[in-house]
């Protein structure tokens, strides 16, 4: 299977490989996958706490090429949005970005579900409820 | 000299041409091309002559008679043919057949064929190595077994199976012994008389002949073997495989039989040393693991699992520039990784991060060493990029984690 320019650039060039420290407040973080099923993405989110802008935000992924450019283009689209504008990045605007071939939607979705895990882990330290999640079909 | 790039590294899944081959099978497209069937003029004689020679080629390869080879389309067909030709041919005698999980699927899915057709058939386990355990194979046999399957060297792993110890449990209970030797015909020796082989599938693509030309060996002799026809027609191949002969396809597999016999004793050394090279450059990283036995395996394979990375996602890194397989498949529609590597107890993490290397006639020490480089470049990178390192390195079990499967 060819692989599309972006993801190419993605996977050589990745963008925001780390880690962030997830014992501090105002980092959320999102595990998501399973080894068995060949890709498992960590996506963390640093919010700023006067601004309320997601000022940093950093992942690893372990899976094929499309699996690590969409993690490394979901930290991309994340930094200077608000935590409620991160909420809406919809994996089908992962798929046209990065010009994903139908086998390859599931990384997509890993990358929305590891935004919206990231996000809930930061809601719940910070005493905010919860949110319920619509489950992607992978 | 400079080091020319891709480099192909996948010779389990086809070999080039040999160009002594290629030579050998040019004049039988445009100048020689006859019908071997066509016994009363000058255009027929010399291509039966041609395939008469072929035919003697690839049986002295494996110590067989010319009369017991029957040419198809390839190993696919000579597995098909073996399978439901005897399945067919023995049916007064049983319906049981005795195969194994690691079997090539040209095998497994004949015999879920032949399981819809009324037949029976035990799939024997594989031991953490990637071989059969005999007493298991004993034990499956029943009175109505008419034949045992158990591949010679696999394509994934490159295991050998104990071929000589099958056959002589098969010979022990009247059972016949097919072994698909697509990957070991050509690279080590195989020999149906000293092997107690009854019936035999290989290819010419593997071993440097043209693609679309394989044999079934059928004992002729001690036992005498009889499969049912799956092709019919004009009763080409004594009977069991109709069809036009592919006269340029035979004589080149002819060729390339001859050229592997020929240099096999030193081409085996040579290929060994170097996937023993490659092997022990790329272990020299930490939690990289051989999959299979390593004392009984085919000497130009090498399956290896570099643990926390993946292996498509491995791939990519060196695709452009290496040519070899993974186990992985990750994909929406088969999220399965290999089903050979998880027969052998592996879990689903290390099989999805295993890579086969292929090994061949036109490998060099530059390619392997241009390989090593390359791979462990990868596979670093990759684990700086990769959450299970992390974890791994931190000390975290990862089975102690609540995973979310999909």
């Amino acid at each position: 299977m060819a692989y599309s320019e972006k993801v190419i650039d993605h996977y050589q060039n990745p963008k925001n490989v780390g880690t962030l420290d997830k014992s501090k407040q105002n980092v959320g973080t999102g595990l998501v996958g399973a080894p068995e099923c060949g890709d498992v993405m960590r996506l963390q989110i640093e919010v700023d706490e006067t601004t309320g802008l997601i000022k940093d935000a950093k992942f690893k992924t372990f899976g094929c090429g499309s699996a690590i450019a969409s993690s490394s283009l979901a930290t991309e689209w994340l930094k200077g949005k608000t935590v409620d504008q991160a909420l809406t990045i919809d994996n089908m605007d992962i798929v046209e970005e990065l010009n994903l071939p139908p086998v390859k939607i599931h990384c997509s979705v890993l990358a929305e579900d590891a935004i919206k895990a990231a996000i809930n882990d930061y809601r719940v330290k910070n005493g905010l409820e919860e949110l319920v999640l619509d489950e992607k079909k992978h | 000299m400079s080091l020319k790039l891709p480099i192909y590294l996948d010779n389990n899944a086809t070999t080039p041409c040999d160009p002594r081959v290629l030579e050998e099978m040019l004049p039988y497209f445009a100048e020689k091309f006859g019908n071997a069937a066509s016994r009363n003029h000058p255009f027929g004689w010399v291509a039966e002559e041609a395939v008469d020679y072929a035919r003697e080629q690839v049986a002295k390869l494996v110590n067989a008679t010319p009369k017991e080879i029957i040419f198809t389309s390839g190993a696919t067909e000579a597995d098909n043919l073996a399978l439901k030709g005897v399945f067919e041919m023995y049916s007064s005698k049983g319906n049981h057949i005795i195969t194994c999980t690691t079997e090539h699927k040209a095998v497994l899915d004949t015999c879920k064929h032949i399981e819809k057709m009324g037949g029976e058939i035990a799939y024997l386990p594989v031991k953490a190595d990637g071989l059969i355990d005999l007493g298991e194979l004993e034990k499956a046999i029943t009175s109505k077994t008419i034949l045992i399957a158990i591949m010679y060297g696999n394509n994934e792993i490159g295991v050998i199976q104990p071929i000589r110890e099958i056959s002589a449990i098969a010979k022990k209970h009247g059972i016949l012994f097919f072994t698909d030797a697509t990957q070991a015909a050509g690279k080590i020796p195989v020999d149906v008389e000293a092997d107690g082989i009854d019936l035999m599938a290989f290819s010419a693509h593997k071993m440097y002949g043209p693609k679309g030309v394989g044999a079934l060996y059928v004992r002729r002799k001690s036992p005498r073997v009889k499969v049912t026809a799956q092709m019919d027609g004009g009763g080409h191949e004594r009977g069991m495989r109709s069809g036009t002969m592919n006269v340029p396809g035979i004589v080149g597999f002819g060729k390339a039989c001859e050229i592997c016999m020929n240099e096999m004793e030193a081409e085996a050394t040579r290929l060994s040393t170097m996937r023993d090279r490659l092997e022990k450059g790329l272990l020299q990283m930490e939690e990289a693991y051989v999959n299979g036995n390593t004392d009984h395996r085919l000497p130009h394979v090498a399956n290896i699992s570099f643990k926390y990375v993946e292996g498509e996602g491995l791939m990519m890194g060196f695709n452009k520039n290496i040519a070899l397989s993974s186990g992985s498949a990750c994909t929406s529609a088969s999220l399965e990784p290999s089903y050979v590597l998880k027969a052998l107890g592996l879990g689903d993490d290390l099989a999805h991060s295993s890579l086969r290397f292929g090994l061949g006639r036109f490998t060099t020490d530059e390619q392997i060493d241009y390989t090593i480089k390359a791979i462990t470049e990868t596979v670093l990178k990759l684990r700086e990029m990769s959450p299970l390192w992390e974890m791994y390195k931190e000390g975290i079990d990862l089975n102690s984690i609540e995973w979310a499967h999909h």
